[in-house]
């Protein structure tokens, strides 16, 4: 998204007014603010990484590479007289947060690209500004309004078409798999698509300014050429507005991947590795919010952990977005 | 003339409020100096102490699961001692004992022990307030009575038995119709003391065959379902058919599930009820610090898989805080207790509450 804006500003008209006498220490002022502004930022993520990575050391040092590679997630007492001793290995949790952007993801990008295309070329005036209304109306909602939907209404709700897509869909090969037997209200799919829902706002807002910054020029000169509205779009609006439209997924997917409390509510809290998609899972926020209450020592330590590793991975998707975005763009545009 | 006749008005209101304040500070001071013995005498008895002398505020915090009988006992003895305010937050027995090693509340409420590396030894002491029955409920149609012993509950709750009319089950059940539907495991997703009870009995009581260990939080098998709180599981409960899940009493009861008879120490089914949960109190031996294990007591009418809950007291106070504590303590072992049966507590035996009493010597407050 950055890269296309920027793009968009520097072939503007700001390059006249670089002089430097004029206002000198207004200038100088300004620099300095936003300087601090983008260095607090700075300062605050390391301070987080920082801190929360001390705290988390415990458990991590204690567990190693097994936090990531072991799906055994046992906190209990160390006093317990159990025959368990204390592991942690959050792998399951890893697993269920992927499997739950995924699906979100998957349901949202194509719902967010079609709406914002819809709204910036197909839909007329009147028409635009009633959707995005009611498309800031769905941003509105607070999460857990969501998560209790899911779980109130959605959950028991949709068992019954799970089922079916079973019975029609078990004999294709991959499909089979992920829409298994037995499914349950409260699973990795009820998640992803409240997640979906609570993803498309913001993917959409964004992917519709995206839009908006196409050139009239490239438009015009595109319909001049002859070209039908979807050879326009195909050819002009998505290519320019390539990395804006990955940047809105990738915030989409920071949203889906960090929710914490709808997740919690219609996920099923169950620490599994399954391919079937109808089954209860977990995520790491969720973890977090169900156990901290009464977590202390190594177990505490450990859900810390669990934040740092969804922070890391968070970072990594990220970087990753960022690197993909820029080769894809300059093969795209050609420039 | 408007003018003067406001400031008249203005000056005669400030008087009256003026009076007020003065008739209320005298109020303070009359009873604790006159009405003594008055008051006493209206108590009836239960605990001879006059709880209307008590003036301040003090903070609890801990276990949830004791919060519903905490805040009954708040709100009966404000009628009582009207200028003493008791707050209690149910953030959890975990964090409640970490507020009370930071003295940042004056006691912790808590249904398990203090560890070692929680607070040091000598820095608490235990006072068991009430009980509660933790119930096995379930989901299955035309099962109306279900009989369950500790190693049959340890096998489901941990896979190896998956459906309902499994031989183990049936060997329980000689006269019940159980269908062949697949047995679905119910449990806690947040941390709970709820779940360490549940799983420390089936530890006591199924020996090796339960392999899961005990805690706040254990590794259920996949496939299980959770909800949050007793709450979030009794519904899920309700909402799935064949669905077996541990949840507490007062939660069992308002949803209206069907609850097992759980195998006592004596070999009988007992049922979830108040008084087995008392008898387990009075079946268990408690120890000289006061605390006790009501899982798996002996008793013909034990119900076997009971939970106690503790107020922690630090061994000093200060004089205000201390007189308050006390004061709130001793309220809760007397009045309290004919208190605990309307929210669904089970109330200590006489021989525990008279010697949870005679802890509360050991407080000094000065």
């Amino acid at each position: 998204m950055t890269t296309a804006t920027a793009d968009v500003r520097s072939s503007g008209p700001g390059d006249a007014l670089t002089a430097r006498d004029r206002g000198a220490l207004g200038d100088h002022l300004f620099r300095w603010l936003a300087l601090t502004a983008g260095l607090t930022v700075l300062a605050i993520l390391a301070l987080i990484a920082f801190s929360t990575t001390q705290q988390a050391w415990p458990a991590l040092s204690q567990a190693g590479i097994h936090f990531i590679t072991s799906a055994q997630w046992i906190p209990n007492d160390v006093d317990g007289s159990g025959p368990l001793k204390p592991s942690f290995g959050a792998l399951a949790y890893i697993f269920g947060t992927a499997v739950v952007a995924v699906i979100s993801l998957v349901l949202a990008v194509p719902v967010s690209l079609g709406i914002a295309l819809f709204v910036t070329e197909v839909a007329p005036r009147r028409v635009r500004g009633f959707v995005v209304t009611l498309l800031d109306l769905l941003a509105a909602i607070p999460s857990v309004v969501f998560g209790l939907w899911g779980l109130a209404v959605l959950a028991p709700n949709i068992v019954g078409f799970y089922g079916w897509l079973h019975r029609v869909f078990e004999p294709v090969p991959l499909l089979g798999t992920l829409f298994g037997p037995d499914a349950n209200g409260r699973s990795f799919m009820t998640a992803g698509i409240i997640l979906a829902i609570m993803v498309t706002p913001i993917t959409t807002s964004i992917m519709r300014e995206v839009l908006l910054t196409v050139p009239r020029t490239d438009r015009d000169g595109a319909l001049a050429l002859g070209a039908t509205r979807w050879e326009m779009i195909r050819g002009v609006v998505l290519p320019h507005s390539f990395g804006g439209l990955t940047g809105g997924v990738m915030l989409g997917l920071g949203r889906a991947m960090g929710e914490t409390i709808a997740v919690a509510l219609t996920i099923g809290a169950s620490a599994q590795i399954t391919g079937n998609l109808f089954k209860p899972g977990n995520a790491m926020p969720a973890v977090i919010v169900d156990q901290f209450g009464e977590a202390t020592g190594d177990f505490r330590s450990a859900l810390i952990a669990l934040g740092v590793v969804l922070f890391v991975i968070t970072i990594l998707i990220n970087v990753t977005a960022r690197a993909v975005v820029s080769r894809a763009e300059r093969r795209l545009q050609g420039a | 003339m408007r003018v003067a006749q406001r400031r008249l008005l203005r000056l005669l209101a400030l008087l009256l409020a003026l009076s007020f304040v003065a008739a209320a500070c005298g109020n303070d001071n009359t009873p604790s100096a006159s009405g003594d013995p008055t008051t006493t005498a209206a108590d009836g008895g239960t605990s001879g102490v006059d709880y209307s002398a008590l003036t301040g505020t003090i903070n609890g915090s801990g276990s949830s699961f004791a919060d519903g009988f905490y805040q009954q006992v708040i709100s009966s003895m404000a009628d009582q001692a009207p200028d003493l305010t008791v707050n209690y937050n149910p953030v959890g027995s975990g964090q409640g004992k970490k507020d009370f090693a930071a003295k940042l509340n004056d006691f912790a409420g808590t249904d398990s022990l203090v560890k070692p590396e929680e607070a040091p030894a000598g820095s608490y002491l235990y006072v068991p307030t009430a009980a509660a029955p933790i119930t096995v409920s379930y989901n299955l149609d035309g099962v109306t009575e279900l009989n369950l012993s500790a190693t049959t509950l340890a096998k489901i709750f941990q896979g190896e038995i998956t459906t309902w009319d499994d031989a183990a089950i049936k060997a329980e059940n000689a006269g019940a119709k159980l269908p062949s539907t697949k047995i679905v495991i119910v449990h806690r997703a947040d941390g709970s003391g709820t779940t360490s009870a549940f799983t420390k009995y089936l530890t006591k009581a199924a020996g090796a065959d339960w392999k899961l260990g005990a805690g706040d939080t254990v590794n259920w098998p996949a496939g299980s379902q959770a909800g949050q709180k007793n709450t979030g599981v009794a519904q899920l409960i309700k909402d799935t058919k064949g669905a077996i899940g541990y949840v507490d009493f007062a939660d069992a009861k308002a949803t209206g599930l069907s609850f097992a008879k759980i195998k006592n120490k004596d070999g009988n089914f007992a049922e979830a009820t108040l008084a087995g949960a008392s008898a387990a109190l009075a079946g268990a031996t408690a120890a000289d610090d006061l605390t006790l294990d009501a899982l798996d007591a002996a008793g013909a009418d034990t119900y076997p898989i009971t939970a106690v809950t503790y107020i922690l007291l630090r061994p000093t106070y200060d004089a205000t805080v201390g007189a308050n504590v006390k004061g709130f303590v001793t309220y809760v072992l007397t009045d309290g207790q004919s208190e605990a049966a309307s929210v669904d507590y089970a109330k200590l035996p006489a021989a525990l509450a008279t010697k949870a009493l005679a802890q509360l010597d050991k407080v000094t407050v000065g």
